[in-house]
């Protein structure tokens, strides 16, 4: 009797590895399958139990508080540490579940049509994407600077040969373009990590965040910071580096660019806060550095010229991409109130964003299944004979508009309040203004989808599959879930904001 | 504290311009991907240099050796040359796949046959 308890207590025990090492260790596996439909059946299982892990550790985190997982038993600031806080639980359970959900989606049928390789190499696909997922999972779980870099790196070369790819030529320029500005954003996270570790001698965060107060004000630690800020502003596509992102995203293939528009920039946003927040803390990089400065502008500017240039985009996936851009920006926006009702704002938005994007990407996903293109002239009459894939695109539209009873009108309401607290209003209104360029643009597709008729001379699409509809739908109706029940994603999401503005009333 | 003494962290700071500049200026996929390279040499430079002490040996212990190098910084930048490696392979490989589908690599002929496309 007592056995099989022991078991698993040690494995509840050594969770935090086993998120990180399960999925790396079923890459090489998946690889060597030989045939694409066993390597996604094995990608799939293992990515939902990665979503298993994610929910067990949120649990652990919110019944316990923060864990500290000491891997391969070398103690906290020699060896490396995982180190679980409400945030990061909040964010593995976001990147787990977009990935299970995404690659549930990405069978092998879905796949084939819409990716530019020989069938006995798609089992490397799936194999790509579990590394991926390894990279972006350990970016949120390690407490190791160094580590991070790591996985920052481990996740971004996969993406750059996932995206690479699609079937459109251009997805390999788009790749390439991705793989110099993401190295060089890389790069220059590295100089500031190793600044950091020539002030400090460490390289653990918590350590870090320990004895950095004591050494800020040296032009060495704002030479770290500011090579900090352009490298994850190169990561998480802030206005102006944003340029490899609408190019990536439109012409990879959709599974992709829906688990990347979901988690890749996400992640980067997970790391502006650990290192800003929880690294240099608020005083110094808002109230010394004023960065809260460069990100207003930069994130208003993003969201009203991203915004405007999607409206004008004939390609419905580079849309959406403008729009992420946009979405980002908002996500900014939150941060630069430095308070917790911004942060609150910032870090729901980025779950609600994960899952609008999601559902709007995999709907899209369904309709290049059908009828292989995702252009607006295309699209035409496709409310018709695609009801339920358009329905999902019209939830998830709704949601990224910002329509009460949808997840997208939360995170704007918690936006606006924060605004409102500091009483900023020009800039309240600013958000209202580009939640209705957001129509504008939504409008378009459902125009073209309900209201022109299907072009003459081809024969009517049929409606996506079950297999495809299934997991859209997933994310669709969790859009409606999140928008009418918010005491999961704000409760989490205003603990992780406490966590990182420690002192603060709200 | 001299700037002589410090030659390491200047050559450090050339080579990190000279690689940015080839990155941003080239039109050649493959010349950007060197420039790249030496990019990311010049910050292995840049740890390398930090592990060093003056009069410092191997971390080896010894009879009559007082002052050692940090190794951890070396051990870091094993890990990211590894990481630069990967990147160079995959990005060469990306480029012979450009050059499969376009037949060219310099970056103004791939947009212009893009351009060319799309009207």
């Amino acid at each position: 009797m007592l056995r099989p308890l022991s078991l698993w207590l040690a494995l509840i025990s050594h969770l935090p590895a086993l998120q990180v090492v399960l999925p790396l260790a079923a890459a090489p596996v998946c690889a060597l399958w030989r045939r694409g439909a066993g390597a996604w059946a094995l990608a799939t299982t293992v990515c939902w139990l990665a979503f298993g892990i994610a929910v067990l550790l949120l649990r652990q985190v919110q019944a316990i508080g923060t864990l500290s997982y000491a891997m391969g038993g070398w103690a906290a600031p020699w060896g490396i540490e995982y180190r679980i806080d409400a945030l990061n639980a909040f964010m593995l359970l976001l990147v787990t579940g977009i990935g299970a959900v995404v690659i549930t989606f990405a069978r092998q049928a879905a796949v084939e049509r819409r990716v530019r390789l020989p069938v006995e190499k798609h089992a490397w696909f799936y194999a790509t994407y579990l590394l991926c997922l390894t990279g972006l999972l350990g970016i949120t779980i390690t407490g190791d600077a160094f580590n991070l870099f790591v996985f920052l790196e481990i996740s971004s070369l996969s993406s750059y040969a996932l995206i690479s790819v699609g079937r459109d030529r251009r997805a390999l320029t788009a790749a390439y373009q991705y793989l110099i500005m993401g190295t060089i954003g890389a790069t220059f996270i590295l100089i500031g990590i190793g600044y950091l570790y020539v002030l400090t001698g460490t390289l653990n965060m918590e350590d870090l965040a320990r004895r950095l107060p004591a050494v800020t004000p040296t032009r060495t630690a704002h030479a770290a910071f500011a090579f900090l800020t352009v490298g994850i502003g190169l990561k998480l596509a802030l206005f102006p580096l944003h340029l490899w992102l609408p190019n990536a995203y439109a012409y990879g293939p959709s599974v992709v660019t829906a688990f990347f528009a979901a988690t890749a920039t996400k992640v980067s946003v997970y790391v502006l806060l650990r290192i800003f927040f929880t690294l240099f803390g608020a005083a110094f990089s808002f109230g010394t550095m004023q960065l809260d400065w460069v990100l207003l502008p930069l994130a208003l500017a993003g969201i009203v010229s991203a915004s405007l240039v999607a409206i004008f985009q004939n390609n419905v996936k580079r849309m959406l991409a403008y729009s992420s851009v946009a979405q980002i920006g908002y996500m900014l926006l939150g941060i630069s109130l430095v308070s917790v009702t911004g942060l609150t704002a910032a870090i729901v938005h980025l779950f609600n964003h994960a899952l609008m994007k999601g559902a709007l990407f995999l709907a899209l996903g369904c309709v290049s299944f059908r009828i292989g293109s995702a252009k607006l002239e295309d699209m035409a009459g496709l409310g018709r004979t695609m009801p339920w894939t358009m329905g999902a695109f019209t939830l998830g539209g709704l949601s990224l508009i910002g329509v009460p009873l949808t997840a997208g009108f939360i995170s704007k309401w918690y936006l606006l309040l924060g605004i409102l607290q500091r009483g900023w209003w020009p800039v309240a209104v600013l958000v209202l203004l580009t939640s209705l360029l957001a129509l504008i643009y939504i409008w378009r597709v459902v125009e073209a989808a309900y209201f022109r008729p299907l072009p003459d001379g081809r024969a009517p699409p049929q409606e996506a599959p079950l297999f495809l509809l299934v997991p859209t739908w997933t994310l669709a109706l969790a859009n409606l879930y999140f928008g009418i029940d918010t005491s999961f994603s704000v409760g989490v999401a205003r603990q992780a904001a406490e966590l990182l503005l420690p002192g603060t009333a709200s | 504290m001299s700037i002589v003494g410090h030659y390491n962290y200047w050559i450090v700071a050339v080579l990190m311009m000279t690689g940015f500049y080839i990155v941003i200026a080239s039109n050649n996929l493959i010349k950007r991907l060197v420039g790249l390279s030496v990019f990311q040499t010049s910050v292995f430079l840049l740890y390398i240099s930090m592990g060093k002490i003056g009069g410092g040996t191997a971390p080896i212990v010894a009879a009559g050796v007082k002052h050692y190098s940090n190794p951890l910084p070396h051990v870091l930048i094993l890990t990211a040359i590894v990481v630069g490696i990967a990147t160079l392979a995959l990005g060469l490989a990306l480029v012979v796949r450009i050059h499969e589908t376009y037949g060219t690599i310099e970056e103004d002929e791939i947009h212009a046959q893009d351009e060319e496309e799309a009207l």
